[in-house]
């Protein structure tokens, strides 16, 4: 579903977004067929891991069972998820996420530093569809 | 001014959940924006309309739609898809072919009869289109937005949900008062207060319904208005859609993340300003000269943003300004005197038209008990999916 955009282990868990080799724009989610710097002429987009952490540009949460394509149990009752926009400082971007399970928006403040981790979206018999996570730094795995 | 066109006629079906079909909607707004102007269909050069899904039918028709319900009577058609701006586009399209010479008078027409609940993206695995994407990945609605940049302004601004609370007693005063709304009963503080949290901090009464609705504009040149006994029409100045400058740097829907800015240095101005920006420049106004603005309240605390993204105030001061009353009737700027989306709820291709509807009633100084005293220059503003600009500016 979102091949390539994000990849390792525990510490080592990193979205990946790609790079242009002519004009050093990085991209995320990965923009794999063409820069979209409108002064480069074009480069070789090569992926590159971004920042494990950044900090909270703003957050909110979903009270309400989104609609399809999302998938959810509708025999179970909702469970609201939080979503965090956390600000990468070295990319200079800002990137949205669920944040882990059983964060809630009282958790969380503008400007609180987050890392980045790996988490389940969703599953069935056959399949588990994995994801990224935001998770306050210094909150235990 | 040669840039100008001229607002002919103006008309609506009223907004709501009726159960119909669009084809009905905008038929209903056409016919009542040709009589408004005194012009007889088969009178009309052009028509062009604003795209929707036609159930069952996996694509966008609009104008030749239009066109047949109407009776065919060999006009020239067009048909635009911008999203929330598709009214806009559908406008400056008519503004081109009048400036042009294509056409003389054109008929504008957006309706919709719009799904209930959260809009969601078409059905399949479409894993290429960043709509689908952040609802399957993140279940990321479009109030999920509205709230990010309600805390975002809370954080930064210090805004409070009193103050956003006040935006909808004000829009719902506003749409009780006008016949074509769907929401006509005054709101308070309390009620907002009361609604539940959708999207925290935003709250049911924050955000704006999907409505059935449509509206319609006939437009002509100024030769054609005088030609037709018009002598001091309402006239179109300037149509911004101007899209994006990279990098964006304010997480908008329906993106997963931003441009980086850490290459190119992005611009001091932000996307919804410079849309604004655009149309004062080729209308030759500033914020000063505007008796009135619609503005597109997804939101309630959209809607402080967009007062400092139009420069009515600084950055940061959408709340003070509304709290000094200057954005409700009486006030130096009202906003959204039709109601705006809170009253009247999204039906997409009808929405940046029925703001144009809402200047030219205003700048005619027919809008009744909403009427801005003394109203010479409208603006309205909106901003579609995927990065398409719209303001329009109308004067009298
Ligand atoms: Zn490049």
């Amino acid at each position: 579903m979102v091949a390539h955009w994000f990849a390792g282990e525990g510490a080592d868990f990193r979205l990946l977004g790609t790079r242009c080799s002519a004009c050093a724009a990085v991209f995320f989610p990965r923009e794999d067929a063409f820069c979209r710097n409108p002064g480069c002429a074009g480069g070789e987009l090569v992926e590159a891991p971004l920042s494990r952490r950044g900090r909270v540009w703003s957050y909110t949460d979903g009270r309400y069972r989104p609609p399809s394509p999302y998938v959810s149990d509708p025999e179970l009752p909702w469970e609201p998820y939080t979503l965090i926009a956390v600000e990468l400082a070295a990319e200079r971007m800002v990137v949205l996420g669920q944040g882990v399970p059983g964060l809630s928006v009282a958790d969380l403040e503008v400007g609180m530093e987050m890392e980045v981790v790996p988490g389940v979206l969703n599953e069935d018999d056959e399949t588990t569809w994995t994801t990224w996570h935001w998770r306050p730094v210094g909150v235990g795995a | 001014m040669s840039g100008e066109v001229a607002v002919l006629g103006a008309g609506m079906h009223p907004w709501g959940k009726w159960g119909r079909s669009f084809v009905e909607y905008g038929t209903v707004a056409a016919r009542a924006a040709l009589a408004d102007a005194g012009i007889d269909w088969r009178d009309v050069g052009s028509i062009v309309g604003a795209d929707t899904v036609r159930g069952g039918y996996p694509g966008y028709v609009a104008g030749a739609t239009f066109a047949k319900a109407l009776g065919w009577q060999g006009a020239r058609v067009a048909s635009v898809y911008a999203a929330c701006a598709s009214g806009a586009q559908a406008i400056n399209t008519a503004r081109a072919q009048i400036l042009s010479g294509l056409a003389d008078v054109v008929l504008v027409v957006g309706a919709d009869a719009a799904p209930k609940g959260f809009f969601k993206p078409a059905g399949g695995e479409r894993a290429d289109d960043p709509d689908w994407l952040r609802f399957r990945v993140l279940g990321a609605t479009n109030p999920a937005y509205f709230g990010l940049y309600a805390r975002r302004r809370m954080a930064v601004h210090g805004d409070t949900l009193e103050d956003f609370a006040l935006v909808k007693v004000k829009n719902a005063a506003l749409g009780a008062l006008n016949p074509n709304a769907r929401y006509r009963k005054e709101v308070t503080a309390d009620e907002v207060a009361a609604s539940a949290v959708v999207a925290d901090p935003l709250r049911l009464l924050d955000i704006c319904a999907t409505s059935d609705g449509a509206a319609a504009l006939v437009l002509s040149s100024m030769e054609f208005a005088r030609r037709h006994g018009t002598t001091d029409p309402v006239r179109v100045r300037a149509v911004s859609t101007v899209t994006p400058t990279y990098p964006r740097t304010v997480l908008d829907l329906p993106d997963i993340a931003t441009d980086s800015a850490a290459v190119v240095e992005p611009s001091e101005e932000t996307y919804r300003a410079s849309i604004a920006r655009a149309a004062y420049e080729e209308a030759g106004v500033g914020p000063e000269d505007i008796s009135l603005a619609e503005v597109y309240d997804l939101s309630t605390s959209l809607e402080l943003q967009w007062y400092e993204d139009l420069g009515l105030c600084g950055e940061g001061e959408g709340a003070k300004l509304l709290r000094e009353g200057a954005t409700s009737p009486g006030g130096r700027t009202p906003v959204n005197t039709s109601g705006g989306l809170a009253s009247f709820g999204e039906a997409v291709p009808a929405q940046a038209i029925a703001q144009v509807c809402e200047l030219t009633w205003q700048l005619r100084g027919s809008a009744g008990a909403r009427q801005v005293e003394g109203a010479r220059v409208g603006i309205s503003a909106n901003q579609g999916l995927f990065g398409h600009g719209s303001a329009v500016i109308a004067v009298r």
